[in-house]
């Protein structure tokens, strides 16, 4: 029981990490509060849903369409709906504040076209579903599929972000926009790519998670609340600290599932969420400000 | 005289950064006391400190022989410990009245209704915004701005007053005006410290001053003297002059 | 003359008066609308009282109107009427204060994403109670209040939301939340316990979320979490107030009459589409009018005042 408490606690806390750290970018880099956030990962769901169901398609190879599409999709997010935002915002508090009203409505928009297109039930496909045996215990083998895919795409962005030109233009935004637009970097550009690319992570997710997990139109908040919790327990714009902050929470919810009562598993997150926030709201990894 | 305020031994640190070192200063009751130093050297940090909006990491802060260092702000400035900040801050979508209220009707005595409105009119006065109490702080130049928010510190009735550049950015004629209204305030009584680099106006207003560099006190003492010290000349000149 | 308190408390009482009588002249849909719109406009000015002027968006209404609806399911048949309504009162006012005192030194943020995810919080919370404790998803609320009551308990419950509202609005206690809201750290260096007073308006908001939740709680005859913690409900008091208008204590109200003929016409006619419209009204109030139709009332006066200067400086 224990060696699948840790297995199943990797591999959601796999998902959280990859999850989050989307939306570090987005909030980190761009300033851009997503709460929508948690409605792409579950379109990107639907998406693959549809293409394994009706195409024939398998997960993993939609993903070669359905990431670059988040990308776009989200690019164009960012120009047409932000943009206005950021320029009419007087201040970085003024900015979060609508861009929390803004993504609030995103939210409703893309839930409400998801139930038009595929109402509110429980949808799941079976892929990859066989049992694998593994360290004495048995396990989906889509879910260590799922696992290898979030460490690879994790370790990707990683790599991205503290090796390349680009990546470091984006850390230096996060950290201060002024100083990085004092340096040639092109902030409202980092902002959008930021954006776009946390939006492509989130539809990742999306499609790993459509796995192997049941999903509906209404569960996207579930997805942005965990991933706001991992992403403030890790640090805000921290990658690290969310691929840490992320298994932590994966690990915790599975140990309270198997051994207190799979209902108080959420009840459990937001404990620990509210402990960080009182404790050390600069993230577990963060220096307190 | 008698000590207004005594520093002693403080500390603050951000992360890895030493903003201010053991610094150990005295404010006289009635004085005007210059916080002078480079760019970066700590003292808005120093500010931030006496009025509590940052908590020391080491040493004392004693007002009036009680120790305020670490206390919260509001509870700092109702003790009659009054700031004004080094990029001014206003409350733009309130008129100039409501502003100085602000610093009224919260403090030890509050005032409220019309007596903190005919109090708010005559510290308006004071500052030169004589019959300016409906425009929107929003709409004011910054030199009003600047004015405002010194009436709305004065509403408070501080006994120590806090000025972080105050001065700056002042034309030759609102200088010379301003330096005659901080000194009209300390023939009132109000103890002030103000952080400035207008030097002209140092010279003429503050009896005494206290130095910084990198985080350190490096001269306390009068204002003729220590701008002679060969240390403050080369903290501000560089090495190679001194 | 239009301004002392006598004539505004006075109108008011009026007003309120008048609206006493709606349930002789309509029949049973229209006071079921009449029930709708009094709710809502309770929910959203109480929303607006704490977010207007700390600016705090607090996502978490219906959290408090669902402790008030479950106080009632669980004790309504157990003691008397007012003694429920108290004992409602008393858990909204904990909670707020426990959610008040650990979130409200945070940044604003923090405090969105808090309350964000507090009602489903609360929500797992008394699901697991239900099912593991008592065993039971749901409960049946078999109280003898009809619909009349209801409205006017709500009305009444209205008319001291706005009187109380108003005195604030007067107050020391509105003066320091407005200097709050613009410039919090002027507000601490003037001698406001910024702590206490955002703890205090919110407790004070959420008393109000917490007596609508119990007074409308026996309109449903079956309750359960999902019906009394539904997240909706926090979204359309926040975009009703939003239309209206959150600077002014009468605002939130010109966004309740409207919204709420709107969603109860979407939700007869386009049943599949209402999440969908919800997000489109939403946006359109966002970016079209970030003041409300209160500000942007006000704005226009100010336009024509001052004759062809710019909207933009009147605000």
């Amino acid at each position: 029981m224990l060696t699948n408490a840790i297995l199943s606690g990797l591999t959601m806390g796999g998902m959280y990490a990859l999850v989050a750290m989307g939306l570090t970018l987005q909030y980190g880099v761009s300033r851009i509060m997503n709460l929508a956030y948690g409605e792409f990962v579950i379109a990107a769901s639907f998406v693959a849903f549809l293409l394994f169901t009706s195409g024939g398609l398998s997960p993993l190879v939609s993903l070669l369409i359905i990431v670059p599409a988040g990308f776009a999709v989200s690019y164009l997010v960012y120009g047409i709906l932000l943009t206005p935002l950021v320029r009419r915002a007087r201040s970085r508090e003024a900015l979060e504040a609508d861009s929390i009203l803004s993504t609030f409505g995103l939210l409703f928009i893309v839930q409400g076209l998801m139930l038009v297109f595929f109402g509110g039930n429980y949808t799941s496909y079976s892929y990859f579903n066989t049992p694998v045996q593994i360290l004495g215990t048995t396990i989906a083998a889509n879910r260590l599929v799922v696992l290898g895919f979030a460490v690879l795409f994790g370790a990707a962005c990683y790599f991205f972000l503290m090796r390349t030109r680009t990546g470091v233009a984006l850390r230096a935004v996060a950290v201060d926009p002024i100083a990085a637009g004092l340096v040639a970097v092109d902030v409202r550009w980092a902002a959008a790519l930021a954006f776009a690319l946390g939006g492509a992570i989130a539809v990742t997710g999306g499609v790993l998670v459509s796995m192997f997990l049941t999903f509906n139109a209404n569960i996207g908040v579930v997805f942005t609340m965990k991933a706001l919790i991992v992403v403030i327990m890790g640090g805000v714009g921290n990658v690290a600290g969310a691929l840490a902050a992320g298994i932590i929470l994966g690990l915790v919810e599975s140990f309270v599932a198997t051994f207190v009562d799979p209902g108080l598993t959420i009840a459990v997150t937001y404990a620990v969420f509210l402990a960080v926030l009182l404790v050390r709201p600069g993230g577990l990894f963060g220096t307190a400000k | 005289m008698s000590t207004l305020l005594q520093v002693s031994g403080v500390t603050k640190r951000f992360g890895g950064l030493t903003a201010v070192r053991e610094a150990s200063f005295v404010v006289k009751a009635g004085e005007i006391l210059g916080l002078l130093g480079p760019n970066g050297s700590g003292k808005t940090t120093m500010m931030n400190l006496i009025s509590g909006n940052l908590r020391p990491d080491a040493g004392g802060i004693a007002f009036e022989n009680t120790e305020i260092a670490g206390r919260r702000p509001h509870l700092i400035a109702r003790d009659g410990v009054a700031r004004t900040f080094q990029l001014v801050r206003v409350v733009g979508e309130m008129n100039a009245r409501e502003n100085v209220m602000a610093g009224l009707a919260f403090r030890k005595s509050p005032l409220w209704g019309s007596a903190a409105e005919d109090e708010a009119d005559r510290l308006l006065e004071r500052v030169g915004l004589a019959g300016r109490a409906q425009t929107p702080a929003a709409d004011m130049t910054y030199i009003d701005q600047k004015r405002l928010e010194l009436a709305r510190a004065l509403g408070l009735k501080p006994r120590l007053l806090l000025l972080d550049e105050w001065l700056a950015g002042l034309n030759q004629t609102e200088l010379e005006g301003g330096v005659s209204l901080i000194r009209s305030l300390g023939e009132d009584g109000v103890t002030v410290i103000m952080v400035e680099h207008v030097m002209a106006a140092i010279r003429s207003l503050c009896g005494r001053c206290v130095v910084m560099n990198a985080g350190a006190i490096i001269a306390e003492g009068s204002t003729g003297d220590v701008m002679a010290d060969p240390a403050v000349v080369s903290a501000y000149l560089g090495d190679e002059h001194a | 003359m239009k301004n002392s308190p006598a004539f505004v408390i006075g109108a008011g009482a009026i007003l309120f008066a008048a609206l006493a009588f709606v349930p002789f002249y309509v029949d049973g849909y229209g006071l079921a609308l009449a029930i709708g719109i009094a709710s809502y406009t309770i929910l959203a000015t109480a929303w607006a009282l704490f977010s207007g002027p700390t600016r705090y968006i607090s996502l978490a209404t219906v959290a408090f109107f669902g402790v008030g609806a479950y106080t009632v399911a669980v004790l309504g048949e157990v003691l008397p009427w007012p003694l429920v309504m108290l004992v409602a009162a008393i858990n909204g006012m904990l909670l707020a204060l426990v959610v008040g005192l650990s979130t409200l030194r945070l940044a604003g943020i923090y405090f969105v994403i808090f309350t964000f995810g507090l009602t489903e919080l609360i929500k797992q919370l008394v699901t697991w109670y239900e099912v593991k404790i008592t065993r039971t998803v749901g409960r049946y609320v078999f109280l003898d209040i009809d619909q009349q009551t209801i409205y006017w308990q709500l009305l009444a419950l209205a008319a001291i939301l706005f009187l109380v509202g108003y005195l604030i609005g007067r107050s020391r206690l509105g003066f320091a939340l407005r200097i709050i809201g613009g410039d919090e750290t002027v507000a601490r260096h003037v001698g406001i316990d910024t702590t206490h007073a955002k703890v205090a308006l919110f407790v004070l908001s959420a008393l109000f979320m917490t007596l609508t939740g119990a007074i409308m709680a026996p309109r449903w005859t079956y309750i359960d979490p999902a019906i009394a913690f539904n997240p909706q409900v926090s979204f359309q008091a926040v975009i009703m107030a939003l239309l209206g208008g959150v600077q002014r204590l009468w605002g939130p109200v010109l966004g309740v009459i409207p919204m709420t003929l709107l969603f109860e016409y979407l939700n007869a006619n386009f049943p599949n589409y209402f999440i969908l419209i919800l997000g489109i009204v939403f946006m359109l109030i966002v970016y079209l009018l970030p003041q409300g139709v209160a500000g942007a009332v006000s704005s226009l006066r100010a336009w024509s005042r001052r004759d062809g200067k710019s909207v933009e400086e009147a605000r």
